[in-house]
């Protein structure tokens, strides 16, 4: 899981304190800087999509009841007017002790009936409302209507449409009422009464679905079509009356009963019906809802994706700056070691060197002395002044290793290259160390891989650089000690060599600067110069070397070097 | 005694070059000793040395230089070269330009002696 996290997210190493925290930081500016261009312009996209589509989606919903309330409109309004001529022709066509004859009346009737659906009865009604002649399934000849509505609005008007109402009957019908001029000037009331089945029917057509509802109200709100979502005709429409309009209009969140609904509405002409058409928006944008999850989760989905990959490659190349920088540290820090490895070489060259001469001379000025004493026989202080020389000699001696010593660790070498073996090269140099061992009875074992690499590089460097490494070992052990040499290949390319002693360890402070020049431990007998010369020449042959100590159980070189020159 | 040996030291140091001409004449070689290059070239050219030992390092001028023009004077005259230090590049230059051997400073005279008698040895066989 953790390491799942850190394929991801970028984490400090531990220890690596401030300049860590500059990856880190690194880390998550481009992650926010990366994410931000991507996922921003996608968010933008989406949004203008989302919006585009849903509005192409609400025409696709809401044209289809535009139509339907066009088409209703006016196939209505067709019945209405059919209704409305046949009515009017009968009326201004027959002449008036006509329209009082029963029996003509009657036959009227039946054409009627005959060629229009609907119409229940008809009558004649005289100025003081009075029906005077009647056809059909009731009983209402010599009815009074002179207090009903319909009837005091029809005598202002040439052609009446009603509202939908009970009357006498108690069903529900409305009227169609056309005035015409009687005898003797008064006018007379020609009615036709329109059973509002046929007009259920003609907005039925609509091929009304579970979720909506079609109806007829009048201009009061009062329903004039049985409806499903607000009740029995004749009580009032739970909605608002839509304003007037010549057209069909369309009404978006139109609310009515906790529900919202696209209402569609017509105003009927010639009549006080307005045709309504309900349609319950959740059921009808369903489909739209789901495309609306659907695409969120696409959406969240997508980003999550965009967001793990940048942090997944942020992560990565973060990764490699950092182990770039590092390396480069290490680089700038192994110049500056050579840098200062060498400037002090060159400086020790040159003390070397012009100390050299002097030593020459002191050299053979205290070896003339010797000869003087050597050839001029007996002299009262000869053996003293020989011990004298001697010691000058001796002197002169050490300083000169010495400065040859500084002089080979500032010298710069050719690297020769030739095949070299190498446990015959360390046999060979152990040779050197033969007496010594015997001497301290140290005890040197030497563990060979099988088959070894032979590798290409400079058989002189490499005895001097062994020369040094078991030298220092044979001097950190005591009297018995144990020195162990293992020689293996390391990679298909490299072979290493770990000189092991059990001697006394170097101290934990003293380990960093084991390889800088003049570092030493060894008071009076080292020159300070054997280990950096090593690491001088590890670094020539293109190697490396390390170090591991323990104080009091001894200490481990590893070298490693390459077989081909790289 | 070393009778029949006639050496040139050539050494930029005064003092060094007079001390070992005492001593090697101590040992009974016939040595003569001078403190720059362009004495050394007048003296071998009359002188019948049999060994000259150069310094590498003489002052203005250069040690290596100065041996190819005694050996033109003289190719058959071996020459040792004395040094400072072991430098590669020198010493191989010595060796192209003629030398037949080198010697680190400070000298060990036994060394010297050994020396010189080898490059006369190796000489006289050619």
């Amino acid at each position: 899981m953790g390491r799942l996290f850190q394929k991801f997210v970028f984490v400090d190493e531990p220890g690596e304190g401030g300049t860590s925290s500059r990856y880190r930081r690194m880390w998550r500016n481009t992650v926010f800087a990366v994410a931000a261009v991507c996922i921003i312009p996608l968010l933008l996209i989406t949004t203008i999509n989302y919006y585009l589509y849903q509005q192409s989606f609400q025409k696709e919903i809401t044209q289809p009841i535009q139509r339907i309330t066009a088409i209703t409109k006016r196939s209505l309004e067709s019945f209405l007017e059919e209704r409305i001529a046949a009515a009017k022709y009968v009326a201004s066509r027959e002449r008036p002790e006509d329209l009082f004859d029963s029996e003509k009346l009657a036959g009227i009737f039946s054409r009627m009936r005959q060629s229009f659906g609907g119409i229940v009865d008809i009558g004649v009604l005289d100025s003081e409302g009075i029906m005077q002649t009647y056809v059909g399934p009731y009983d209402l000849y010599g009815k009074n209507y002179q207090d009903q509505d319909w009837f005091t609005k029809s005598l202002v008007r040439d052609v009446y449409v009603s509202d939908v109402f009970l009357g006498h009957r108690k069903i529900p019908h409305f009227i169609i009422a056309i005035k015409r001029d009687g005898a003797k000037g008064k006018p007379l009331i020609f009615r036709a009464t329109v059973d509002i089945e046929g007009m259920v029917r003609q907005i039925q057509v609509v091929g009304l679905k579970r979720y909506s509802d079609a109806v007829l109200i009048n201009r009061d709100g009062l329903l004039q079509t049985p409806s499903r979502l607000c009740g029995q005709d004749l009580v009032p429409f739970s909605g608002e009356v839509p304003p007037y309009s010549e057209g069909p209009e369309l009404f978006e969140d139109v609310k009515i009963k906790d529900s919202t609904f696209f209402m569609g509405s017509a105003y009927i002409e010639n009549s006080p019906f307005i045709f309504i058409i309900l349609v319950n928006k959740k059921s009808l944008m369903a489909g739209w809802l789901a495309y609306q999850g659907e695409m969120l989760s696409i959406l969240i989905a997508s980003v999550l994706a965009i967001l793990l990959l940048i942090m997944r490659i942020t992560n990565r190349w973060v990764m490699r700056i950092r182990e770039a920088d590092l390396r480069r540290e290490a680089t700038l820090h192994n110049v500056e070691h050579t840098n200062r490895m060498a400037s002090i070489g060159r400086l020790a060259a040159g003390v070397a060197h012009e100390i050299n001469n002097p030593l020459a001379i002191i050299n053979e000025k205290a070896g003339l002395i010797n000869d003087i004493l050597e050839y001029s026989g007996d002299s009262p202080q000869r053996e003293k002044l020989l011990k004298q020389t001697d010691t000058i000699i001796r002197s002169v001696n050490r300083c000169s290793d010495i400065t040859h010593r500084l002089l080979g660790f500032a010298r710069h070498m050719d690297v020769k290259h030739e095949p070299v073996g190498l446990d015959a090269l360390i046999r060979d140099v152990l040779g050197f160390l033969e007496k010594e061992a015997s001497y301290r009875d140290i005890q040197v074992e030497m563990k060979v891989t099988e088959s070894l690499h032979t590798i290409h590089s400079d058989k002189g460097q490499l005895q001097q650089l062994f020369l040094n490494l078991i030298n220092n070992a044979f001097d950190a052990m005591k009297k018995g000690g144990h020195l162990l040499i293992i020689i293996e290949n390391a990679t298909p390319n490299s072979v290493s060599i770990t000189i092991r002693d059990d001697g006394s360890g170097i101290p934990k402070e003293d380990i960093e600067k084991i390889f800088e020049p003049f570092f030493t431990t060894k008071k009076t007998k080292g020159t300070g110069l054997g280990l950096s010369i090593t690491y001088g020449i590890v670094q020539k042959l293109h190697g490396t070397i390390s170090v591991e100590s323990e104080l009091g159980v001894g200490t481990s070189f590893i070298v490693t070097l390459p077989v081909n020159r790289p | 005694m070393e009778e029949d040996l006639k050496v040139l030291i050539v050494d930029d140091e005064d003092d060094l070059v007079s001390t070992l001409v005492e001593r090697l004449e101590i040992r009974g070689v016939d040595a003569t000793g001078v403190c720059s290059g362009t004495q050394a070239i007048q003296l071998v050219e009359n002188n019948g040395f049999d060994v000259v030992v150069l310094d590498v390092k003489l002052k203005g001028e250069d040690g290596v230089e100065i041996m190819k023009q005694i050996k033109e004077i003289q190719p058959e005259l071996p020459v040792i070269l004395l040094t400072g230090h072991l430098s590669p590049e020198a010493s191989e230059e010595g060796f192209k330009a003629g030398a037949i051997d080198y010697l680190l400073k400070p000298i060990n005279l036994n060394d010297l002696m050994t020396k010189m008698r080898e490059a006369i040895a190796v000489f006289k066989k050619k």
